[in-house]
């Protein structure tokens, strides 16, 4: 996508290759787990995850443009901040959006299943690639996943199109499937014996990809 | 002491435990500043932010799974139709809505480890499996699983042998996974409410195995 997202949305920020898009990175160290641990680890926490529901169930932004602007946020604040830490700051970037447009309301549903008129491209067993996109703004394709072969294990019905959804630049369903990809074509040679991961996929995501048999 | 100072020493508790903490009563007030402008806009009462912190603490969590996973293991017939179309079969229940509307059931065998992960987000079957623990969401975790599974499952304590494939469901679109644990052996013969109890929010998400319930 282009530069006109910025002037679609005021304020909008066309990163994309940002610090969320973590699977496979490293140096974040052991996975800490606590024990007896609450909902709510302080009170402020719960009511911040109920203003996002009743925002966003106003429709003040849709749920693509809530998770974008969760990456919209600054990488520092974006680890530091902690899960509703950064829930707090993307409600504050989609009230301010929201303001900035003159108050607007979303019109889509609030379910993001979506029928589309044309039949699913790959069915299950089909090879397929993922394309190699940088795109400005909001993806679901992650860096990790990004020109890698694959193999069509599930088509999921067809949803909403995060991507343009996000920019509010329309729902453009689209089928969804899960592609599963061998650790070894992810995650190169030292990756882990007889692992795989199964990534949910939107069908502009991929391409076919001739077939070895 | 004054009645005062008493009053202060009530406020270290509950609401007000990080009031002394600059950080927490500067996230306070940003959290206080916008439920007064959504109150104003007609967004938000009070009575329904309180409600929704009440359902996601006392009305779902995984509990909630786990009588789903126990009938699986106890009704082949609803086993059948939760791997079919986990959005219906866990319908039946009466369980359902945000973070439920698509699920798929992923089932363990004893050649096939299910494990979930979202990430780019923390996406997570809240109707079935509560809100999701800090570890879930942790740059650790969602870095680390798609990558080395096998590490990050042995560090929570779940050994697989190299014979078992583990299959990583990144949750990237608007599905969610509830993995489908095999039942222990040593649970064999009780009846649904009791393997209820075995089942645990972990095993649901494929970090761990069911187990006995511990005693009280």
């Amino acid at each position: 996508m282009s530069p006109e997202l910025a002037a679609v949305r005021p304020g909008y920020d066309l990163r994309v290759n940002g610090i969320h898009d973590m699977g496979g990175m490293h140096g974040f160290g052991p996975v800490v787990v606590e024990t007896n641990e609450p909902v709510f680890h302080a009170p402020w926490e719960g009511r911040v995850r109920a203003l996002v529901s009743l925002a966003l169930g106003s429709r003040i932004a849709n749920v693509d443009a809530f998770r974008h602007a969760i990456e919209r946020l600054d990488p520092v604040e974006y680890l530091s901040a902690g899960y509703y830490g950064r829930w707090l700051g993307a409600l504050e970037l989609l009230v301010h959006d929201w303001r900035a447009r003159g108050e607007s309301l979303e019109t889509g549903g609030a379910d993001t299943l979506r029928a589309v008129a044309t039949p699913a491209r790959f069915a299950p067993g089909d090879a397929v690639r993922t394309r190699n996109l940088q795109p400005t703004g909001h993806t679901r394709l992650p860096g990790y996943a990004r020109g890698k072969r694959g193999i069509i294990a599930r088509v999921h019905p067809s949803f909403v199109f995060p991507d343009t959804n996000a920019a509010g630049l329309g729902e453009n369903p689209q089928w969804v499937y899960a592609v599963r990809f061998d650790a070894h074509e992810l995650f190169g040679t030292g990756a882990e014996p007889n692992a795989c991961v199964h990534i949910d996929l939107f069908e502009s995501y991929l391409e076919p990809e001739p077939s070895d048999v | 002491m004054s009645d005062h100072d008493e009053h202060d020493h009530d406020h270290d508790h509950g609401d007000h435990d990080h009031e002394h903490d600059p950080a927490a009563r500067r996230t306070a007030l940003r959290v206080g500043a916008l439920e007064t402008l959504l109150t104003e806009k007609g967004f938000v009462q009070s009575a329904a932010v309180d409600a929704i912190i009440r359902h996601y603490e006392q009305d779902i969590g995984p509990m909630n799974g786990a009588r789903v996973v126990a009938r699986a293991w106890t009704d082949p017939a609803y086993k059948r139709r939760l791997l079919e179309n986990a959005t219906a079969a866990v319908a039946e229940f009466g369980f359902g809505g945000a973070q439920g509307e698509h699920l798929v059931a992923v089932e363990n065998g004893p050649r096939v480890h299910n494990v979930i992960v979202c990430t780019l987000c923390s996406c997570y079957p809240w109707p079935v499996l509560g809100l999701p623990p800090t570890w879930y969401k942790s740059p650790a975790y969602r870095s680390r699983v798609v990558r080395e599974p096998r590490a990050v499952l042995r560090e929570m304590g779940l050994e697989l042998p190299e014979s078992v494939e583990i299959r990583v469901w990144d949750s990237s679109a608007e599905v969610r996974y509830l993995v489908l644990p095999e039942q222990p052996a040593d649970a064999s013969g009780l009846d649904e409410s009791a393997l209820a109890n075995w089942v645990t929010r972990d095993a649901m998400i494929g970090v761990g195995k069911p187990h006995a319930p511990e005693r009280r």
